[in-house]
C-alpha cells in the first residue's frame, strides 16, 4: 500500500468512527460506542505505521508526496482541492498522534464507563482525531486552516462536555474565544504570505518553493505574516499571553486533558511553525519572536505550577511549560529537538494525565491538593505510574524525557549568540519542572493517608455527593454531569493496560534519538527539512557532554529540593510562602493575566453590550428604524383612511374632480 | 338660433345640478338634482340630434327618459325604506354600511 | 320670435334649476323642477323635437315628477336641517362647478365644429313625428328600445321588493286591520265586533292592563 492510501485510510478511520457513532447512537449500548472508537483509531494507527514503512522503501529525495482527492474551491484568486501532503513530518505526527489516541481511548472505555454522555464522548473524541490528523496531513493552506478550526470546535465541545456544570461551558467559552483569535491570526498570516504580493498559490510545497524568490530576507509582509502565523500558534498552544484558556480546559473529563491539552492539540502551534520553517527561516525576526515567547512561557507557567493547588491545574501548566520548550526549540530552528521533545512529552503527559484521573476518582471527583495525601499503599500502580512519568518529566536519565529535552537545550546552545541566554533560562526551567512536578508527586502520595485513601486500603471506594469540584455547587448524576461511579486504574483493565503502555514508552522512549549513538529521528525526519540551514548534527561534543550532565544534575536536585520542602520538613512551605508573600501571591494569581484581560477586554465589551441593549437598541432600533418605519405606514394609512370617510357628498366632489380632469384633459388633447 | 345657445344652457343646467348634488343633504333633492342633470344632458342630445339631421339623437333622449324613471322608482323606493326604518334622511349621517 | 320663446324658456329652465338647488323646503324643489321641465319641453319644440317634447311633459313632468310628489308627501320636508354645508364643501364645490362650466363652454365656443353656430341643416318633413322616432326605435334600435323594457320591469319588481315589510325589522301592521280574509269568511255570529267585521280590538297587553286596573290606552270608546 503506498503511503498516500495509508494516509487517506489514517485521516477517514476516525471519520467513519465518528460517523458510526454518531448516526447510530440510539442503537449503541454498553461499551460498543468505545469500541468502535478505539478500534477507529487503531486502524489509523496501524495505516500511519504502513505509510511509513512504504515512504521509507523510496528513495531519500522523493519523501513528499502530494495526494488530492477533489477540486475544492476554484474561485476568486483562491484554488485549492481536497489535498494531503505526505511526508515524514506528517507522517511521524499522525503515528504519534494516533498511537497516544488509541491508548487514551482504551483508558476512557474504562474511565467515563459510568457517564451518561458515554456515545457522545466517543463521537466527540473520534471528530477531534479527525481534525487532528486532518490539520498534520495538509496539504495547502485551505486543509490547514480547516482542520485548525475544526480541532477548536472539538476543544469546545469536548471542554464543555459536562454541559450542565456552568464552570465548564464558561470554560469552553474562554477556550474557544481565544482560539479563534488564533484563527484570525492564522488566516490573516496566510493572506500576507500567499496573496497581496505573495508566494500566490495555496499549497504548501509550492509556497515553500517560492519564498526565496518572493521575499527578501525578513522583508516586512513576510515576517508579518509570519507572526500573524506565531499568533495561531500561541492561541493553540497556551503560550503568553494567550494562554489564560489552558488551566480552565481542565474542567473537561480526564481523557480529554490527556488527550487534547497534553499531547495533540497543544502541539498543533508547535507543527505549524515546525512545518512552516522555509518561512521562518526567511524571516528570522518572526522567529526570534517565538523563541523568546515561548522561553517566557515555560518561566512563567513553571513558576504558577509551585502554587497551584488543583492537581489536574499543575499539569496543565506543566503541559504549557514543556510545550513552550518545543515553540522555543522550533522556532529557532531544533527540529528534531522540539519534535523528538512533542513524542516523549506526549507520552509522559497522557500518562500523568490517566493517573492524575486515576486519584482523584479515588478522591470521589475532588481535586484539590490541600485534602489529597497518602495514597501510596493504597494505589501502587497509580503511584508507579505517576512516578515513572514524573520522572520522565524532570528529565532523569535514563526516562525518555531526558534526552529529548537536551537535544533542544543542545541545539540551542549550538546556536551561540543571544540563544545562551535561552540556553540558560531553559535549565533553570527545567530545575524549576523538578521541583514542582514532586511537589505534586510527594504531596499526593506520601506522607499520612487521608481519610478516601485509608478507606481504599480497605478495599471500598470512596463516594461523595457529587459537587463541582471548583466551586463546590451541588450536582447530580445525570446526563451533563459525571457519572455516579469513579473509576481507578486498579480496578479497571482498560485503564491499567492504557497506562501500563504509556508508562513503557516513557521509560524507554528516549532511544531513538541518544545523542550521537542513534539517529533513528532525525534521519526520518531529514527529508522534510531538507535545505534548511539550522537542521545540523549537532557537533559539539563538550557542550553535549556538559549538558547531559548537567540535566542530570539539576533534575536530581529538583527532586531533592522538594523533597526536603515538603516531605523531610514539613513547615518549610509554610514558611517560605509567609517570607517571600509576594512572589507566591504573584505565582498563586497565575500573574494576574486573568485579571488583566478582564479588565482589558471583558469589562469594557460588557459595558458596551450594556449601553447597546439598553440605550442604542431602544432609541436606535427600537425607535427610529421599528418606530420610524412603523409611524411612517400608519401616518400614510391615516392619510389614505381619510378618503373613505363614507360621506357621499364627498365621493361626489371627488367624481365631479374627475370627470373635470377628464374634460380638461380631452380639451387639451383637442388643440 | 344657433345650436350653440342651447348647448350653453344645457352646459349651464348641468353645472347647477352638481353643485346641488354636492350642496344638498337630504337624499330627495340630491335626486332631483340627479334629474337636472339628466335633462342637460338630454337637451344636449337633442341639439346635437337637430345638428346631425338624423333622429338618433331623439332616441337616446328616449331612452335616457326611460333610465331616469327606472332610476327614480328604485331611489325613491329605497328612501322610503331608509324612512320606514326610521333613519334619518340626511346623506350626511348615513356613513356606514352597517344595517 | 323664436329667439324670444328660446330666451324665456331658457331663463325658465335657470330658474327652475337654481330653484331646485336653492329651496329650503324639498316640495318646493319639486315644483322647481316641475317648472325646469315645462320649460325643457319648449326648448325642444325649439328643436324641432315634438315627440320627445311631449313625452317630456307627459312621462317626466306627469308621472315621475308626481312619483316625486307622493314621496315627498309620505316622508315631509322638515328633515331639512338647519346647519347649512360647512365653508370647506360649499367652496369646494363651487371651485369644481365652476372649473367644469368654464371647461365647457370653452368645449363648445371653441369647438371646431362648424354646424354648432348655425342653426341646423334643412331638415325632412317628418323629422321629430311620432312616425320617424316609431320606425327607428323597431329599427335600427330595436335592442336598446328592448332592453329599456326589461329595465322597467327590473324597477317595477325592485320597487315591489323594497315596498315589502320584513318581519321583525318593520313594525307589525295593526292586529285589528281587515284582511282578505275577512271579506270571504262569513262573519261569526257573536260580539258585535265580529259582527261589524274586526276582531277584538284589545291586545293581550291591554287585557293585562285592565287586569292589573289600568285603563288601556287608545282602544276607548267607539
Amino acid at each position: 500500500m503506498s503511503a498516500t492510501t495509508a494516509a487517506w485510510i489514517a485521516l477517514a478511520a476516525p471519520l467513519v468512527g465518528l460517523l458510526v457513532i454518531s448516526l447510530g447512537w440510539r442503537v449503541w449500548s454498553g461499551r460498543a460506542a468505545g469500541v468502535i472508537g478505539t478500534l477507529a483509531i487503531a486502524v489509523s494507527f496501524a495505516a500511519a505505521i504502513l505509510g511509513i514503512a512504504d515512504l521509507q522503501s523510496l528513495g531519500e529525495d522523493e519523501r513528499q508526496l502530494t495526494s488530492t482527492a477533489w477540486d475544492y474551491a476554484n474561485t476568486v484568486g483562491v484554488d485549492a482541492s481536497v489535498t494531503l501532503l505526505v511526508d515524514p513530518l506528517a507522517l511521524f505526527m499522525t503515528l504519534v498522534i494516533s498511537g497516544v489516541s488509541t491508548l487514551i481511548h482504551l483508558y476512557a472505555t474504562g474511565y467515563m464507563a459510568s457517564d451518561r454522555g458515554y456515545v457522545r464522548f466517543f463521537a466527540y473524541l473520534n471528530f477531534f482525531v479527525f481534525s487532528m490528523l486532518l490539520l498534520v496531513l495538509a496539504g495547502n493552506f485551505l486543509m490547514l486552516i480547516v482542520g485548525w478550526a475544526f480541532v477548536g470546535a472539538a476543544s469546545y465541545l469536548l471542554i464543555s462536555f459536562w454541559y450542565r456544570r456552568e464552570t465548564a461551558t464558561g470554560a469552553g467559552i474562554k477556550a474557544f474565544v481565544i482560539n479563534v483569535i488564533g484563527d484570525v491570526g492564522l488566516v490573516l498570516g496566510t493572506y500576507f504570505i500567499v496573496f497581496d504580493g505573495g508566494t500566490g498559490s495555496l499549497d504548501l510545497l509550492t509556497t515553500f518553493g517560492e519564498v526565496g524568490r518572493t521575499f527578501a530576507e525578513n522583508e516586512g509582509s513576510l515576517v508579518a505574516g509570519c507572526i500573524l502565523l506565531l499568533v495561531g500558534a500561541f492561541a493553540k498552544s497556551a503560550q503568553v499571553p494567550f494562554h489564560t484558556w489552558l488551566a480552565d480546559a481542565m474542567e473537561g473529563p480526564t481523557p480529554v486533558s490527556a488527550l487534547i491539552h497534553a499531547a495533540t492539540m497543544v502541539t498543533a502551534g508547535v507543527y505549524l511553525i515546525g512545518r512552516m520553517w522555509p518561512l521562518f527561516e526567511q524571516a528570522p525576526a518572526a522567529a526570534d519572536v517565538g523563541a523568546v515567547v515561548g522561553c517566557a512561557t515555560l518561566l512563567i507557567a513553571a513558576s504558577i505550577a509551585l502554587t497551584q493547588t488543583d492537581l489536574k491545574r499543575v499539569i496543565a501548566y506543566s503541559t504549557m511549560s514543556q510545550i513552550g520548550y518545543m515553540i522555543m526549540a522550533v522556532s529557532a530552528g531544533a527540529y528534531v529537538g522540539g519534535f523528538f521533545h512533542f513524542m516523549t512529552h506526549a507520552f509522559f503527559k497522557a500518562l500523568l494525565f490517566m493517573a492524575a484521573g486515576s486519584v482523584i476518582a479515588a478522591m470521589a471527583n475532588v481535586q484539590n491538593l490541600d485534602r489529597m495525601g497518602g495514597f501510596r499503599k493504597a494505589m501502587p500502580f497509580t503511584f508507579g505510574c505517576f512516578v515513572v512519568g514524573g520522572l520522565a518529566l524532570s528529565a532523569i536519565p535514563p526516562f525518555s524525557g531526558y534526552f529529548s529535552k537536551d537535544e533542544i537545550l543542545l541545539l540551542i546552545g549550538e546556536q551561540g549568540g543571544w540563544y545562551w541566554v535561552l540556553y540558560v533560562l531553559g535549565y533553570l526551567g527545567a530545575l524549576v519542572t523538578a521541583i514542582y512536578t514532586f511537589r505534586m508527586i510527594f504531596r499526593t502520595f506520601l506522607g499520612d493517608p487521608v481519610p478516601e485513601a485509608r478507606e481504599l486500603e480497605e478495599g471500598h471506594l470512596h463516594h461523595a455527593e457529587p459537587s463541582n469540584p471548583a466551586d463546590g455547587t451541588v450536582e447530580d448524576t445525570d446526563v451533563g454531569f459525571p457519572g455516579p461511579e469513579h473509576h481507578i486504574a486498579e480496578r479497571t483493565p482498560s485503564m491499567k493496560v492504557a497506562m501500563a503502555v504509556l508508562a513503557v514508552l516513557a521509560t524507554i522512549g528516549g532511544v531513538v534519538q541518544i545523542p550521537d549513538v542513534t539517529h533513528v529521528l532525525d534521519s526520518f525526519l531529514e527529508p522534510t527539512f531538507a535545505g534548511s540551514a539550522k537542521f545540523d548534527q549537532p557537533t559539539d561534543t563538550t557542550l553535549l557532554v556538559f549538558g547531559l550532565v548537567l540535566s542530570a544534575v539539576l533534575g536530581l536536585t529538583g527532586i531533592a529540593i522538594a523533597y526536603l520542602i515538603w516531605v523531610r520538613r514539613p513547615g518549610t512551605a509554610a514558611r517560605l510562602r509567609e517570607r517571600l508573600a509576594p512572589v507566591y501571591e504573584l505565582s498563586f494569581h497565575k500573574w494576574y493575566f486573568d485579571e488583566l484581560f478582564d479588565l482589558v477586554f471583558v469589562r469594557p465589551s460588557a459595558a458596551i453590550g450594556r449601553w447597546a441593549s439598553s440605550t442604542f437598541e431602544r432609541v436606535v432600533v427600537d425607535g427610529v428604524f421599528v418606530g420610524g418605519t412603523t409611524s411612517l405606514v400608519r401616518v400614510g394609512s391615516a392619510a389614505v383612511r381619510a378618503a373613505q370617510s363614507g360621506f357621499l357628498r364627498v365621493y361626489a366632489a371627488l367624481l365631479l374632480l374627475g370627470l373635470t380632469g377628464v374634460a380638461l384633459w380631452l380639451l387639451l388633447e383637442s388643440t | 338660433m344657433a345650436i350653440g345657445w342651447y348647448l350653453v344652457v344645457s352646459a349651464l343646467i348641468f353645472c347647477v345640478g352638481a353643485a346641488g348634488v354636492l350642496l344638498r343633504r337630504n337624499p330627495l333633492v340630491i335626486l332631483l338634482c340627479l334629474e337636472l342633470m339628466l335633462n342637460a344632458g338630454n337637451l344636449a342630445l337633442i341639439a346635437f340630434a337637430r345638428m346631425s339631421g338624423t333622429g338618433d339623437g331623439q332616441i337616446f333622449a328616449i331612452i335616457v327618459m326611460v333610465v331616469a324613471a327606472c332610476e327614480v322608482t328604485i331611489g325613491l323606493g329605497i328612501i322610503v325604506a331608509m324612512f320606514r326604518r326610521r333613519l334619518p334622511i340626511d346623506v350626511d349621517e348615513l356613513r356606514e354600511l352597517q344595517g | 320670435m323664436t329667439e324670444v320663446i328660446f330666451f324665456i324658456a331658457a331663463l325658465g329652465a335657470i330658474a327652475g334649476a337654481i330653484g331646485v338647488v336653492a329651496l329650503r323646503n324639498p316640495f318646493y324643489s319639486v315644483l322647481a323642477l316641475v317648472c325646469h321641465l315645462l320649460a325643457l319641453a319648449a326648448l325642444f319644440l325649439g328643436l324641432q323635437a315634438q315627440f320627445v317634447a311631449a313625452a317630456q311633459v307627459v312621462v317626466y313632468a306627469g308621472a315621475v315628477m308626481v312619483l316625486y310628489v307622493f314621496v315627498v308627501s309620505y316622508i315631509g320636508g322638515a328633515e331639512q336641517v338647519i346647519r347649512s354645508p360647512g365653508p370647506g364643501l360649499r367652496v369646494t364645490a363651487a371651485v369644481f362647478v365652476g372649473v367644469l362650466f368654464v371647461e365647457l363652454s370653452i368645449a363648445m365656443l371653441g369647438s371646431g365644429l362648424k354646424a354648432v353656430s348655425t342653426d341646423g341643416p334643412g331638415l325632412n318633413a317628418d323629422y321629430g313625428q311620432p312616425e320617424q322616432i316609431g320606425e327607428l326605435l323597431l329599427t335600427k334600435f330595436l335592442l336598446p328600445f328592448e332592453v329599456a323594457s326589461f329595465l322597467l320591469l327590473i324597477a317595477a319588481v325592485g320597487a315591489v321588493v323594497l315596498a315589502r315589510r320584513r318581519r321583525g325589522l318593520d313594525p307589525e301592521p295593526p292586529a285589528d286591520a281587515l284582511t282578505a280574509g275577512d271579506l270571504v269568511r262569513r262573519p261569526a255570529p257573536g260580539t258585535m265586533a265580529e259582527g261589524v267585521g274586526t276582531r277584538s280590538i284589545l291586545t293581550e297587553q291591554d287585557e293585562a292592563d285592565q287586569a292589573a286596573g289600568r285603563t288601556p290606552i287608545g282602544k276607548g270608546g267607539w
